[in-house]
Parts: C-alpha cells; sequence; structure tokens
C-alpha cells in the first residue's frame, strides 16, 4: 500500500513539475522545477528497485545537467525574455495530444509478458558485472568514453571564443 | 490496487508529450533543451519499468538507461555550447529567429 | 616475423602526416619546403619497400605473403575484429602502382604548388592519401578496407576543395563527397549483409566461401551487387559519375594521383578483391559488364567535344575505368588489373602534362591555346607518348592491355564488344583533338610568357613515359598474367609480334588510327571545319556537349523537383492546408500534376530542343515557390517528424493486427 501511496505521489508531482517547465513564463523557475522533476523520477526509479539508476539520476541530472542549464541560462542573461510560445502553440499541442493517446492506447491493448521474479535487493555488483564482463556490455562501455571526450573536445571549440 | 507496468508506462508516455509539446512550442532555446530533457527520464523511466517487469534478473533495461543517461548528458553539454556560441554570434536564443538551415 | 616490415609501408606515409601537421606546421611556418621533403621521403621508403614486397611475391609459393597480424577489438561470445593484411600479387601490383605514382606526383608537387600558401595543409592531405590508398590495397578484412574507403574518400574532398574560397571548388568537393557516399552505402549494406549471413569480415575466407559454394544464390548475387555499388560510387561509372568531372576543380596533381590513378580505380580494385563473390554469380558479372561497356562509350562521347582539357582527360578516365570494369567482368582479375596497372601511368602522366600546360598558359581551356610545341617541347614529346598509349596503338603500354579487354568482350559479351570497339575509335579521336588543339597550330591565347616548366615537374613526366611505354611489356611473356595464375608464360618476340596472327589487333589498330586522321583531319589540317560538323550533327553535338543532361536531370529534376517540389512542398501544403484546414486535391493538382509532369514534360521539350536555358528557368521559378516549405526553424521540422511517429505507431498498431 505504501508503494501505491508512494508512486502517486510521485507521478502527479513529476507531471506537475514537468507542466511547470513547460508552461511556466520565468526561465529560472522552469529551471528549478525541472530539478524537482528530476528527483520525482529518481523516486520512481527506486519503486522500480532500481537504486543504482536512482542514485546515478540524482547525480547526473540534478548534479551536473540541472546546473549545466542554469549555468547557461545565466551566461545568456535570457530570463527577461522568459519562455513564450511560438506560432506552433496549437498544432504542437494536437500533436502532443495525438502522441500521448496512441502510445496509451498502445501500452493498454498490448499483452504484456511479465514475469514473476522479484527483483534482487541490490543491483549495483549486478549492474557491475554486466558492464564490465567479457560477455557483457564491455564494447559500449569502452566506445561510450570515445563519445564522451569528443563531446567534451566539441563544447570546448564551440564555446571557445575566437575573438582572442 | 497494485501499481503494475502499464502505470509506469503510462506516466512515461505523458511525461514524454509534456516534453515533446515543449520542445515544439517554445522560442526559448534553453527551454527546448529542458523539455528534452524530460522527454528522456521519461524514456528511462519506460526503459526501467520493462527491466523490472519483464526480466527483472537481466538487468538489461536498466544498463540501457544508464547508457541513455550518459549519452544524455554530452547531449546537454553540446546543446548548451551550440546556444550559447549562437547567443555570442546573434545575440538571441529565440529558436524561431535562429534559421539558418533556411533555402 | 620477418615479414612485420610491410605494415611500415603504409605507416610512413601516415607518419609523415603526423610530422607535417602537427610538428612542422606550427614549429616551421616559414619553411614550407620542409614538408614537401617529408612526404617525397616517407613515400620515397614506402615505394622501395613494395619493391622488397613485389619480389618477395615473385618468389613465395601462390605469391602470398603472410604478415603477423594484430588483434584489435576481442570480445569472447562477440565479435572479434583483426587487423590483418593481405599481401597477394594483386596487393603487389597495386602497391607499385599507388608507390610509384605518388612519388612522381609528390615530387612534381614541389614545383607545381610552388609559393602555395597552403603548401603544408597540401603535403599533409597527400601523405593522409598516400596511407589510405595503401592502406586500402593491403586490408585483409572488408571492414578495415571499409575505413580506408573512407579515409581516401575524405582525403579526396580535402584536396577537391584545396582552394575552397573557390565557390566552385567547395561545391565539387560537396558533390564528390555526396555522390559516392550514395555508393558507399550500398558497400556498407553489403558488408553487413555478408556479415549476417558468414559472420566474418575477413576476405580469404569470405573468398573461399564463394569458390566452396557455401555462399551462393541470391544472397551472393545482392552482396556483389552492394559491393560493385561502392565501386560505382569510386570508379565514377555510370550513373554516379557525374562528380569526377567536377573534381577537376582540385589541383592537378591531386586530379592525376586521386582522381585518375589510384581513388578512381579504387572501385576497381575492389571487385577485383572480391572477384570470387563476383564470378559465382551471373547476374552480378553481367551487370559489371553492362555498366563498365556502357560507361566506356557513355563517357567517351562526351569527351569528344568538352572544352576543357581536364574535363576530357576526366570523361576519359571515366571511359576508362569502364574499360576495366568490363576487363574484370569478362577476362578476370589480370586482365582488368593490367589495365589499371597501364592506365594509371600513361593517364597520370596525362593529367601532369596539363598541369604543365596549365603552369604555363594559366588556363585550361584549349580554345586559348595552340602551338605550345615550340614552347614546352618536353611536354609535348611526353604528353603525345601517353596520348597515343592511350589510343592504344601498339606497342605501347595501353594498346596490350585494351586488346586483351577487347578479345576477351568479343568471347563473353558480343553486344558490348560492339560499344567498346567504337569507343576505341572515339579515344583516339578525342586524345589527338586535345593534341593538335594545344600543341599544333599558332597560339589562340592572351598575350603571355609561354616557358618549359622547372625540371623537378619535368623529371616526373619522363620517368612516367618510360612507364607509359614500358608497363606494357611486363605482359609480354605472360608473365603479368601468370603473376595472378592465369595463363601460361611464353616467348618475348611471340608476344610482341605473335598478337598479329588474329584479326582483332588489326581493326582495333585500324580504328585508333582512322581516329587520329580524322582528328587530324580536323583540327591540324583544318580540311573539314569543326562547325560545320558540330552544325552537321548538331543533336548528337549538344547532346555530348551537354553530358547528356545528367547533371541536369540530377539536380533540376531529383532535387529540385522530386524532393524539394513534390515532397517538401506537399510537406508545407500539409501544414498550411491541412493542419489550418484546407483540402487535400488542391495539394494532389498542384504539386504533383503541375509540378511534377510539368517539370517532366519540360525537361523532355527542352532536351529534344537542347536549350538548356529554359531547363535552368523553370527551376529557377519553381525553386522560388519552392523554397518557402523550407522555413528553417528546426521546430517546424520537429513538428513533421512527430506527425511521422504518430503515422508509425498507428500504422504498427493497424497492420500488426491484420
Amino acid at each position: 500500500m505504501g508503494q501505491v501511496i508512494a508512486f502517486w505521489v510521485f507521478a502527479v508531482a513529476i507531471i506537475g513539475a514537468a507542466l511547470g517547465v513547460v508552461l511556466l513564463k520565468n526561465v529560472f523557475r522552469a529551471a528549478v522545477l525541472l530539478v524537482a522533476c528530476f528527483f520525482g523520477v529518481a523516486g520512481i526509479f527506486i519503486l522500480l528497485s532500481a537504486d543504482f539508476l536512482a542514485a546515478m539520476q540524482i547525480l547526473i541530472y540534478i548534479g551536473a545537467i540541472s546546473i549545466l542549464v542554469i549555468l547557461a541560462i545565466m551566461l545568456t542573461r535570457e530570463v527577461a525574455f522568459g519562455s513564450p510560445s511560438n506560432k506552433f502553440q496549437i498544432p504542437a499541442f494536437i500533436i502532443a495530444a495525438l502522441f500521448c493517446t496512441g502510445v496509451i492506447w498502445a501500452i493498454l491493448n498490448t499483452q504484456w509478458q511479465i514475469s514473476s521474479v522479484a527483483p534482487g535487493a541490490t543491483t549495483t555488483s549486478g549492474l557491475g558485472v554486466k558492464l564490465f564482463s567479457k560477455d557483457g556490455f564491455i564494447l559500449p562501455v569502452e566506445i561510450l568514453p570515445t563519445v564522451l571526450l569528443a563531446t567534451i573536445l566539441g563544447a570546448i571549440v564551440l564555446v571557445k571564443d575566437r575573438k582572442k | 490496487m497494485t501499481i503494475g507496468l502499464e502505470h509506469y508506462l503510462v506516466l512515461s508516455a505523458i511525461l514524454f508529450s509534456i516534453g515533446l509539446y515543449g520542445a515544439l512550442a517554445k522560442h526559448n532555446a534553453i527551454v527546448i533543451l529542458m523539455s528534452i530533457e524530460i522527454m528522456l527520464s521519461a524514456v528511462n523511466i519506460a526503459l526501467i519499468a520493462f527491466s523490472r517487469f519483464i526480466v527483472p534478473a537481466e538487468l538489461t533495461g536498466q544498463i540501457f538507461a544508464l547508457f541513455a543517461m550518459a549519452v544524455a548528458a554530452a547531449e546537454t553539454a553540446v546543446g548548451l555550447a551550440i546556444i550559447i556560441s549562437i547567443y555570442r554570434n546573434k545575440e538571441t536564443i529565440d529558436a524561431n529567429k535562429i534559421d539558418l538551415m533556411k533555402w | 616475423m620477418q615479414n612485420n616490415f610491410v605494415w611500415l609501408i603504409f605507416l610512413l606515409p601516415f607518419l609523415s602526416f603526423l610530422v607535417i601537421s602537427l610538428f612542422l606546421k606550427p614549429l616551421f611556418k616559414d619553411k614550407p619546403k620542409l614538408a614537401g621533403y617529408v612526404t617525397i621521403a616517407a613515400v620515397a621508403a614506402s615505394f622501395i619497400l613494395s619493391v622488397v614486397v613485389l619480389f618477395k611475391l615473385l618468389g613465395a609459393a601462390d605469391h602470398k605473403l603472410i604478415v603477423p597480424e594484430i588483434n584489435w577489438v576481442i570480445i569472447e561470445n562477440g565479435v572479434t575484429i583483426h587487423l590483418g593484411l593481405m599481401i597477394d600479387s594483386l596487393t603487389g601490383i597495386m602497391l607499385m602502382v599507388v608507390t610509384t605514382v605518388s612519388l612522381m606526383v609528390q615530387i612534381y608537387s614541389q614545383g607545381y604548388m610552388k609559393d602555395d600558401p597552403g603548401y603544408h595543409r597540401y603535403y599533409a592531405a597527400m601523405s593522409l592519401f598516400t596511407t589510405a590508398m595503401l592502406g586500402l590495397v593491403m586490408a585483409d578484412s572488408l571492414l578495415l578496407a571499409f575505413m580506408f574507403w573512407e579515409m581516401v574518400g575524405l582525403c579526396s574532398y580535402l584536396l577537391i576543395g584545396f582552394w575552397f574560397h573557390k565557390p566552385s571548388a567547395a561545391n565539387a568537393a560537396k558533390k564528390a563527397f555526396i555522390v559516392t557516399r550514395i555508393g558507399d552505402f550500398g558497400f556498407l549494406a553489403a558488408i553487413i549483409f555478408l556479415y549476417a549471413h558468414t559472420g566474418t569480415f575477413d576476405i580469404a575466407t569470405l573468398q573461399n566461401m564463394a569458390v566452396s559454394g557455401m555462399l551462393a544464390g541470391s544472397v551472393l548475387t545482392w552482396a556483389a551487387i552492394g559491393i560493385f555499388a561502392g565501386a560505382v560510387g569510386k570508379s565514377a561509372q555510370f550513373p554516379l559519375h557525374v562528380w569526377l568531372p567536377d573534381a577537376m576543380e582540385g589541383p592537378t596533381p591531386v586530379s592525376a594521383l586521386i582522381h585518375a590513378a589510384t581513388m578512381a580505380a579504387a572501385g576497381v580494385f575492389l571487385v577485383a578483391r572480391t572477384y570470387p563473390l563476383f564470378e559465382h554469380s551471373a547476374t552480378a558479372l553481367h551487370t559489371v559488364a553492362i555498366v563498365g561497356g556502357f560507361t566506356a562509350i557513355f563517357a567517351a562521347s562526351i569527351a569528344l567535344v568538352q572544352n576543357d582539357i581536364k574535363r576530357v582527360l576526366a570523361y576519359s578516365t571515366i571511359s576508362q575505368l569502364g574499360y576495366m570494369m568490363l576487363g574484370l567482368a569478362t577476362g578476370g582479375v589480370a586482365v582488368g588489373i593490367f589495365h589499371l596497372f597501364n592506365h594509371a601511368f600513361f593517364k597520370a602522366l596525362l593529367f601532369l602534362g596539363a598541369g604543365s600546360i596549365n603552369h604555363a598558359t594559366q588556363t585550361f581551356d584549349m580554345r586559348e591555346m595552340g602551338g605550345l610545341r615550340k614552347a614546352m617541347p618536353k611536354t609535348y614529346i611526353t604528353f603525345l607518348i601517353a596520348a597515343t598509349s592511350l589510343a592504344g596503338i601498339w606497342p605501347l603500354s595501353g594498346f596490350w592491355s585494351k586488346d586483351a579487354i577487347l578479345s576477351q568482350a568479343l568471347d563473353k559479351q558480343p553486344i558490348i564488344f560492339v560499344l567498346v570497339l567504337i569507343t576505341v575509335f572515339m579515344t583516339a579521336f578525342y586524345m589527338f583533338r586535345v593534341i593538335f588543339l594545344t600543341f599544333g597550330g599558332t597560339y589562340r591565347g592572351k598575350e603571355h610568357h609561354l616557358h618549359e616548366s622547372f625540371s623537378v615537374m619535368t623529371i616526373p613526366l619522363m620517368v612516367l613515359t618510360v612507364l607509359a611505354v614500358g608497363s606494357g611489356f611486363f605482359n609480354l611473356n605472360g608473365g603479368f598474367s601468370s603473376f595472378f595464375g592465369a595463363g601460361e608464360t611464353h616467348s618475348i618476340l611471340e608476344g610482341l609480334f605473335g598478337i598479329f596472327k588474329e584479326p582483332l589487333p588489326w581493326i582495333s589498330l585500324l580504328l585508333a588510327g582512322s581516329g587520329i586522321f580524322l582528328a587530324y583531319a580536323i583540327y591540324s589540317r583544318k580540311w573539314i571545319s569543326a562547325e560545320s560538323l558540330g552544325k552537321m550533327f548538331k543533336p548528337l553535338y549538344q547532346l555530348f556537349y551537354h553530358k547528356y543532361w545528367v547533371d541536369e536531370l540530377y539536380e533540376g529534376i531529383i532535387v529540385k523537383k522530386i524532393l524539394m517540389g513534390g515532397l517538401f512542398k506537399a510537406a508545407h501544403f500539409f501544414d498550411t492546408k491541412v493542419i489550418d484546414g484546407g483540402i487535400n486535391t488542391f495539394m494532389i493538382q498542384k504539386v504533383i500534376v503541375k509540378n511534377f509532369f510539368a517539370g517532366l514534360f519540360a525537361f523532355d521539350r527542352k532536351g529534344v530542343d537542347g536549350a538548356v536555358n529554359g531547363v535552368a528557368g523553370t527551376t529557377l521559378a519553381a525553386g522560388k515557390t519552392i523554397r518557402k516549405a523550407q522555413t528553417g526553424q528546426l521546430q517546424f521540422y520537429g513538428l513533421i517528424i512527430g506527425l511521422g511517429v504518430i503515422a508509425l505507431i498507428v500504422s504498427v498498431f493497424i497492420f500488426s493486427r491484420v
């Protein structure tokens, strides 16, 4: 029962925060609500017994991405510009609504093959074994640093001040 | 009442649609980027829900979500770098005024 | 372990690339000459090592060398990728071609690129290109070959666009990259397809599978056609030939090395490398023969009327590459590669000669040349010999390989044989048209001091002349063919004169001779006026002159009308009419009927009438209305993507129920 209550609390919080991000006029407030939304998602992860990912969600999304976004807002000094909607407001709403209906309809009309196995108490060691073992995901794990390195270099090159 | 896979998936779909609306209907490029982050989070919820309910012992969905997070972090870094460099050159982050790909 | 030195062949130019870009460029800015010396030294070392490899191959059993390989990516229960080299007779020959031509071109460039501000960049890119090309010919797996394949494409892009401040060069570079990409997609698809079916990238294993019949039927045919698509892109075969003539915007030594001797021939090499896959699929072999034969005559006919000397040579290259494809399809590896081997030398020589002419006259337009024979005797002699060789006159190298292809084609593809026989005539005609227009008569250009080029440029010309004369003699005793395991050796005299026992060489010599005579009559003696001839055959002349309107077809019809006019405009109307509550019929009537069919009709009418201005006019007019769909606003594009996703979801659910 506790889980059910927790799910609804988190779900309402996430959707409320996400709506705030999209609809609020003040960009800075939107960014703060984004943090709240990410916290809610981390809570959902815990409910799904993905403890490691919940920690990662807080570290990466809240610790890094949100801070980066807030920093960018300050750097571009665009808080005053706000977050108005553009001329695609109505078509975008129609498309988002259609998409939502379509996907929910698809979800409810699919026979999911639910497994009855109980999830493990902790996932960290399991994930570690999966990621780094030879018959696991070692190749993607090795490719990912290359992607991140390219990102770092790309970001530096992009924001480097060329006028000097 | 128990919370099943469908609940999580519907939550994910709603969250994704909110993000989609934000990404399509906003002027401010940073808000667009934040909307995209919301969409990515929604996908992660779906992946982990699948992992939890369909292959609980395998953890593959969680690994996928982990990679999605890493790539999302990379995407944000590059996206914000692009926005900042556009802001420097054009003094605006209005996505509707950035139409260099026109014609 | 004694064969480890083979790795150095392509690592040395790579080292030179690193040294130039990381060390010489930042630190020795004021001494650009150093970059050239480093490149020449590295390529010369590669050349010497290649000679060693060739001699080792001649001595080795089966003409194969085993080189220790390196394990690159190993995942147990998963993919294992080796970095390995495959050294056989084909590799040996290609190594000789690439290193020799590259060495000559690098030396020549010292003169040609003198005082160019991008000297470092030029030599860095040339080193990288040599690396990639040598890697491509030695790669033992399709995956590795594909990596080097893309690297050559990149270097080609960088070097075509070397003078990127000229819009024409920048556009030509983009065009070359995008057009070859279409073919590369086929190659990549074939690699993945083969991997999915066999679980290996290894070329030798795939060859064995094809020979033993483990790989057969439609799988083999599709894989072979995919690989051939890659070859069509790189070797500029019809219908992806449009990039090569434009690629002439690059520096002339680049054209000589990349777009004549090596990279353009990479497609031919690729087909030769995976030849067992083609050999066991009649469909694939027929495709290669038809595309090759058709391209040969198609490109030769365009070359007849071009006024830009480099464009004549470019179309001639396309035509000769078609010959090689035909040779591969009908006569096997030895015949096709023999022509590649000979062609590399004389065509590189022709391009370098054209560069030398340009150095003196500052133009590539043959209407502004003439009478250069006296001013540039060395260039004249070398160019004449190369042209004679290309025209296929006994006993120069072009004769031998062309004759081999012709006789094989007569056996296996009699219809295509007739086409390429006509091409022999055309080839002789257009080459001697170039000679008479450029070197004969009197100088027609602006007042200019005509002079012979530096000796650093003429010496490579002379070395290549020796090869253009002599490379054909390697097969006099059948040595070249037997190196590839085909045919047996015989005496040299038998090879030199025995060929005249057959009627075919007489026919081809007669045709080539009459081509030369016709060029002489029109452009040197002026017995027949070129203008009146042009008027007499006006439709044909227009057809050739406008290159069969293929460029206009691609740009005007496919890109502008179908993609932009049809699809994008439909998207635009979809937005304005459907979302704002409009009607569909209007869209169908206006976009499809009016634009598309009207476009086709206009193309037809204009094409037949030969008024190319009309096409440009309609294109412009269409462009004005069409471009409104390209708002440049990402969110509009995102909206359309969203619509597409919804359509996908709906259709998946509708059709999965049925």
